[in-house]
């Protein structure tokens, strides 16, 4: 019997392995701040929301290839911030980094809206309860805001990963469509439909992402329900 | 001691209030809208007044002048509130231990068995709020509190969201409090039955001022602070014996007490709320009535009132007994100072949640 894994060429296998850690590493290190950001349009009045807010969606709304060049002009070699970080041997553009930055920037408004939302359903009197109880405001948000608002943090981490494995707009444009490096299952799938003869292979990566992305949905459907089960408590 | 000051400005009202209370349970009471929720979360450190004082004993949790202001979660308190506010995503368990948990090493703080034991918890450890009914919640949320090891107890009208048989499931847990733990305690009320069952001090309110501060035999007596409707009379009396026919006897100063039966054994002290507005007054000592109760006492002052009405005033033994009747008849009946006369009362006019425990307190029969 065939070997299964055969069923993918390597330079499929090469674009379904970089897109899962492009994903990942985009959701998980993007999450603490789509976290903070999402209390901070939920919680805080300040000065300057409405442009944070704007600032958070921008990439919702922009075409994915402006998103893309900015973070070209921004992160690029000759850019400001990414000159600075060239300093530390941070090298974002063209590499699978920059990847994960342009992914993680086009899936962070679904992810701070789901967030967002789930903290504004957490009741303020609970957590005024817990200050009473002697939890400071670090502990309040440790053990009861973040654990009832869980069910929308995950469900906003799945639904930023899903973004993120189909990003092709932005990433392409920041880093280019370079095989092993910035090839994640988009671009690879647009890179085989420009050869004679790429049909197949674009078709197996086609079945692969379609699977990813219900196989997410699925799991945020369930991790979601589970987690809303815990805390609503029966 | 609690001593509090607190002036704050709320758009269309304004909460200008000082009181100082000895240790016990002191109740804030009054209808809604007077300040009295306002001010426990100034207590609380929930809401920061504009200018104030607010101290328990000699540690100071606010003081405007001194620009000190001790946050919320350094208060150490133990704050009931009306809808409980249980932690959903806990069990019982980890919401009664979750105030220990920041509670400082070394605080004083009554053991876990000993509050489930005292508010009946054993069986409720591993649910969650979700699967409780109101009264549990309530439990779990006074046990919750208790175990914060806080200096000073606040409760929020912690019965309001309950119906009457519930109510009377809770109120002897505050009562047990205020017997066998000796923190202060804050209550919020506008039910006059609590606040005679309860008070050791009552603190009267109304429209963000305080109208009256004392005893409650003093306050509920007090018609200026009550209202003539409202006025209400606390005898002490002691649990005689318990009989078939569905009736408790108890002595009082001024004579036997018949009520509808109590849960109380024979022996035990109980203070009792009476309206004035339920007392019948008679000079001789009616006959073939079928009131059980009559009562007698000393009229030690007539006042009468802005409308038809009067406030009758009887000392009986050390208790002060209140009857409301119609200026009319306390002329037809030449009522005044120093006479004897007779109180009667309907049995069935006391309600249970009329019915508390506890001895008289300080001060409590002080004349006004």
């Amino acid at each position: 019997m065939e070997d299964w894994s055969n069923w993918l060429g390597p330079a499929e296998w090469q674009a379904v392995r970089l897109s899962l850690r492009v994903s990942l590493v985009a959701t998980l290190a993007s999450l603490p701040l789509g976290i903070l950001a999402a209390y901070a349009l939920a919680r805080w009045t300040f000065w300057g929301k409405p442009l944070l807010n704007g600032l958070v969606h921008l990439p919702l709304i922009l075409p994915p290839v402006v998103t893309g060049y900015l973070l070209l002009l921004t992160f690029g070699r000759r850019g400001a911030v990414g000159e600075f970080l060239e300093q530390f041997g941070i090298v974002l553009s063209f590499r699978w980094t920059g990847a994960a930055l342009a992914a993680a920037v086009m899936a962070f408004p679904l992810m701070v809206r789901a967030i967002r939302l789930a903290l504004e359903a957490v009741d303020p009197k609970l957590e005024a309860a817990a200050r009473t109880l002697g939890a400071s405001p670090a502990w309040v948000f440790a053990t009861v805001t973040l654990p009832l608002a869980l069910p929308g943090v995950v469900a906003g981490s799945i639904l930023a990963f899903a973004k993120a494995m189909g990003e092709f707009g932005a990433t392409i444009t920041f880093v280019s469509n370079i095989p092993g490096e910035t090839q994640t299952i988009p671009s690879a799938i647009y890179a085989f439909l420009q050869v004679p003869g790429g049909e197949a292979a674009a078709g197996r990566l086609v079945i692969v992402s379609v699977a990813l992305a219900m196989g997410a949905l699925l799991l945020s459907e369930l991790l979601a329900r589970r987690v809303a089960r815990r805390v609503a408590g029966a | 001691m609690i001593s509090v000051s607190v002036q704050h400005r709320f758009a269309g009202f304004d909460l200008d209030v000082a009181f100082q209370a000895p240790p016990g349970v002191t109740v804030l009471f009054g209808p809604s809208g007077s300040g009295k929720t306002t001010l426990v979360n100034a207590v609380a450190g929930l809401l920061r007044p504009d200018a104030g004082r607010i101290a328990a004993g000699d540690w100071v949790l606010l003081d405007t002048a001194a620009r000190r202001f001790v946050p919320p979660h350094r208060r150490r308190l133990g704050y009931v509130f009306q809808e409980g506010r249980l932690f959903p995503h806990l069990t019982v368990r980890q919401n009664l231990l979750y105030g220990r948990w920041f509670a400082p090493r070394g605080a004083e703080a009554p053991g876990l068995s000993h509050v489930v034991e005292l508010l009946g918890l054993g069986d409720l450890l591993d649910r969650r709020p979700g699967a409780l009914s109101g009264g549990e919640k309530q439990r779990v949320a006074i046990g919750r509190a208790l175990l914060a090891a806080p200096k000073l107890i606040l409760a929020d009208e912690p019965l309001a969201a309950l119906d009457e048989a519930r109510k009377a499931e809770i109120l002897p847990y505050f009562e047990r409090l205020r017997d066998e733990v000796s923190v202060p305690i804050l209550y919020v009320s506008h039910s006059s039955a609590e606040v005679a069952r309860l008070a050791t001090t009552v603190v009267a309110l109304r429209g963000g001022r305080v109208t009256a501060v004392g005893p409650p035999g003093r306050v509920l007596g007090d018609v200026a602070a009550m209202g003539v409707r409202g006025a209400a009379s606390v005898l002490v009396a002691r649990v005689v014996a318990h009989h078939a026919d569905g009736l408790s006897e108890l002595a009082t100063e001024g004579g036997r007490l018949w009520l509808p039966l109590v849960a109380d054994a024979p022996g035990s002290t109980l203070r009792v709320r009476i309206a004035a507005q339920d007392v019948i007054l008679s000079r001789a000592r009616p006959e073939g009535l079928s009131a059980l109760n009559i009562l007698a006492g000393t009229i030690t002052e007539v006042r009468p009132g802005h409308g038809p009405g009067a406030m009758v005033v009887l000392a009986v033994g050390e208790d002060r007994l209140l009857a409301r009747i119609t200026l009319r008849s306390a002329e037809a009946l030449g009522l005044a100072a120093g006479q004897t006369c007779h109180a009667i009362l309907k049995t069935v006019a006391v309600a249970p949640e009329d019915v508390g425990t506890g001895a008289r307190m300080a001060g409590d029969a002080e004349r006004t």
